[in-house]
């Protein structure tokens, strides 16, 4: 027997002691997905019976599933046989200082001006950094659990909190829904869980820093969001990658549950590494977001992407109590050989319902940016409204556009509104800049910031200083 | 200070300046005159470093500097300052954030510390008064929604934020009322001092009733082709440019 199977044997087989792989750098998953594979990964994270089924349950799903080709995006297929999907670090990589970290990280955070102490809190203080696939520090606790919420990756959910997790988790994005989150429920390795108990308003952002770390690893985070009858949280995630010569997939599923009256910000920083300038090497994000809203509830959706070779995400609001409010706040920056079709679905079910999409697409290099939404009302959905607003700004002669509203109207009463401009940074505003002596990079990132603002408000205070410098760092040398 | 010798330029193969030549020294207002067409607009261009515009011959010195080198960035670090004819609207960006970022990039480019937050709004408070600008049109973006009026003395508003070595003021009275002509008028006398100069592109007289010019040129067919004192600009104003050509032709028989 070779070395390989004698380890899914054990592992699947119940004789597999935890550790057995700690001697080296990381311990893994083989290579390609079979039945097996889930229940290596299962088995290596203690998962209740009921769990392992569920996962198992998606990937027969996931296994007549076809990847999805309607959008406005071409790469190469991933080979879902070659990727690793499960890696977690050695557990005693708990940072203790600065030094440790790896410092291209360091110099990104640096360049993105993220304060020093946010930085030690990628160490493993104050936020729960979640490092390939398994989270290593969880901080806050004890404040929050002194209100009642639960802050935890996701693994521990499954243990501490298995009732929650097994009420909710995939009650808004079904195992079958779509290709990639079929296959995040069979393989998800980790992520992070949040409860907030009824009326309760959590006195802080909630954040999770994602990376990716191992090379060749598929990323499948899966994220519950729990808020109870009339609580609030704003939860933010960020994520930077290192340089990667590799493609690399990142699948991941968000749900987020808001009971009656109970609001929840969702906010997002994404730069995943986009490749380089050719297109190499960039990662893969196929993500799967999405909340509902119970009666009075409302859950807003800011999102700034800067990165990935490839982005195919639309944050989604099912709007099913009456007087429910889903909002959507996006800017999408593609550079270079970067594709994105990201938008947003609004699905009005409540009465009195309404919906918000603003949407800012910037397109540079020879990137392809595409705004794809669909509002939906049903015919139950009385005085359901929406307002959609879709701009896009073009940097240079090479790159694309493209809007692609969908809107289906089942109710007389409902009032869906469509606006959508183009335009391009003019040489004219550019000269303007320079003749006060700003720099062409500067100038194009003021003019951007300036396109951008309305999205850039949503975002809390200090993650919209950092998601401004992002912007300006993803555009440096976009005009020749 | 600024030196300007035979200068050609064109647009789009169309040559507009013909052997320009052009001295200004510290303390001295300059105004350019001449009918439409002639290139009164081209030479404000130039200076400023427009791309569309490609010189041909000829030199410009500022300070000793050959400008023609310098990206507009530069000539603006250098200290020359161009009030457009059309300020460009910038949506979103607040004009206190353009014009801190344009302040402290002039600063860095000259080797100076960023201005602290508390200098920069003195600085601010101080300038905005001399134009007039309501302290409401700072957040507003920059000249989004902007009258004909506010645009131009938001653009003396930057210019006396820069203090620029040389103005060039590309008819900046055109579309003026009478008021907003005068607080402009009384910004640039404020701003003026024997170290910097003022290069004044109009096409009326009327502005030259406030900012007095010490010479005044006619710019006919891309060439200065006559100066004089401020008397000039009055005689342009009554007997048009018709005479200049003639008193030309008659030169060249």
């Amino acid at each position: 027997m070779k070395e390989e199977d004698k380890i899914i044997e054990e592992a699947t087989s119940g004789e597999y002691k935890y550790g057995f792989v700690s001697d080296i750098e990381s311990e893994k998953s083989q290579k390609g997905l079979t039945e097996d594979t889930i229940r290596f990964i299962s088995e290596k994270k203690n998962e209740p019976s009921w769990l392992l089924d569920w996962r198992l349950k998606a990937f027969k799903v996931w296994e007549q599933m076809e990847e999805p080709d309607w959008a406005h995006i071409s790469y190469p297929k991933p080979d879902f046989q070659d990727i690793i999907y499960y890696a977690a670090p050695k557990p005693k990589k708990k940072y203790e200082s600065l030094d440790e970290v790896d410092p291209e990280i360091l110099k990104t955070f640096e360049r993105l001006g993220v304060p020093i102490e946010e930085q030690k809190a990628l160490a493993g203080v104050a936020v729960d950094v979640v490092m390939d696939s398994v989270s290593v520090a969880t901080t806050f606790k004890d404040k929050l659990s002194e209100l009642g919420i639960i802050f935890c990756s996701f693994s521990e959910a499954v243990q501490e909190h298995p009732e929650l997790v097994q009420k909710y988790i995939g009650s808004v994005v079904p195992q079958r829904d779509n290709f990639y989150s079929a296959l995040n429920s069979a393989v998800f390795s980790d992520g992070s869980f949040c409860y907030i108990p009824k009326g309760v308003r959590c006195p802080m952002e909630l954040s999770t820093y994602f990376r990716i770390n191992e090379a060749n690893t598929g990323q499948f985070e899966r994220t519950l969001i729990i808020a109870d009858e009339g609580s609030y949280v704003s939860y933010l995630e960020g994520c930077t990658a290192p340089q990667r010569d590799e493609n690399q997939l990142h699948a991941a599923v968000v749900e987020i549950i808001a009971l009656d009256r109970a609001e929840v910000k969702y906010s997002t920083v994404q730069n995943w590494y986009p490749g380089d300038k050719k297109g190499r090497g960039g990662i893969y994000n196929f993500v799967t977001k999405r909340g509902i809203c119970h009666h009075h509830s409302k859950i807003s959706w800011t999102q700034v992407e800067t990165g990935s070779a490839v982005t195919w995400k639309y944050p989604s609001c099912i709007l099913k109590g009456d007087h429910s409010v889903g909002e959507f706040f996006s800017v999408a920056v593609t550079n270079n050989m970067q594709q994105a079709d990201t938008g947003t679905k609004m699905i009005h079910l409540g009465k009195n319902t309404k919906s918000t999409i603003v949407s800012k697409g910037i397109s540079a290099g020879k990137s392809q940016n595409s705004y794809r939404g669909l509002v939906k009302v049903a015919k139950g959905a009385q005085g359901a409204r929406n307002f959609s607003q879709c701009d896009s700004l073009l940097i240079g002669a090479k790159c694309g556009a493209h809007t692609f509203p969908y809107i289906e109207c089942q109710n007389k009463s409902a009032k869906v509104e469509h606006e959508a401009t183009t335009s391009k940074i003019g040489e004219d505003q550019l000269f303007y800049c320079n003749q006060r002596g700003i720099k062409t990079d500067k100038a194009i990132g003021l003019i951007v910031n300036g396109f951008c603002k309305n999205v850039m408000d949503n975002l809390p205070m200090e993650f919209a200083i950092e998601a401004k410098k992002l912007l300006e760092i993803s555009l440096e040398g976009s005009v020749g | 200070m600024l030196k300007i010798k035979g200068l050609k330029a064109e647009i789009e193969g169309k040559e507009i300046l013909k052997g320009l030549n052009l001295e200004v020294n510290p303390g001295e207002v300059h105004a350019i005159m001449g009918p439409n067409g002639s290139g009164k607009s081209t030479l404000a261009s130039v200076l400023a470093g427009r791309e569309e515009y490609e010189v041909t011959a000829g030199s410009v010195h500022f300070e000793g500097k050959d400008l023609l080198e310098l990206a507009p960035e530069e000539r603006a670090g250098e200290g020359v300052f161009l009030a457009f004819q059309y300020p460009v609207e910038i949506p979103g960006v607040s004009n206190i954030n353009f014009i801190k970022t344009a302040v402290n990039e002039v600063r860095e480019y000259r080797g100076l510390p960023n201005l602290e937050t508390k200098e920069f709004m003195t600085l601010l408070k101080e300038k905005q008064q001399l134009v007039e600008l309501s302290g409401k049109l700072a957040n507003r973006s920059v000249n989004e929604g902007f009258s004909g009026g506010e645009k131009k003395r938001n653009e003396i508003f930057q210019m006396a934020m820069l203090d620029p070595k040389l103005g060039v003021l590309d008819e900046t009275d055109s579309g003026l009322d009478i008021d907003a002509l005068r607080i402009v008028s009384h910004g640039v006398n404020e701003l003026k001092s024997k170290d910097n100069a003022f290069v004044v592109v109009t096409h009326y007289q009327r502005l030259l009733d406030y900012i007095v010019p010490d010479y005044v040129h006619v710019l006919l067919d891309g060439k200065i082709v006559k100066t004089g004192s401020k008397e000039l600009a009055l005689e342009l104003e009554e007997k048009g440019y018709d005479w200049i050509i003639k008193e030309l032709e008659e030169e060249k028989l």
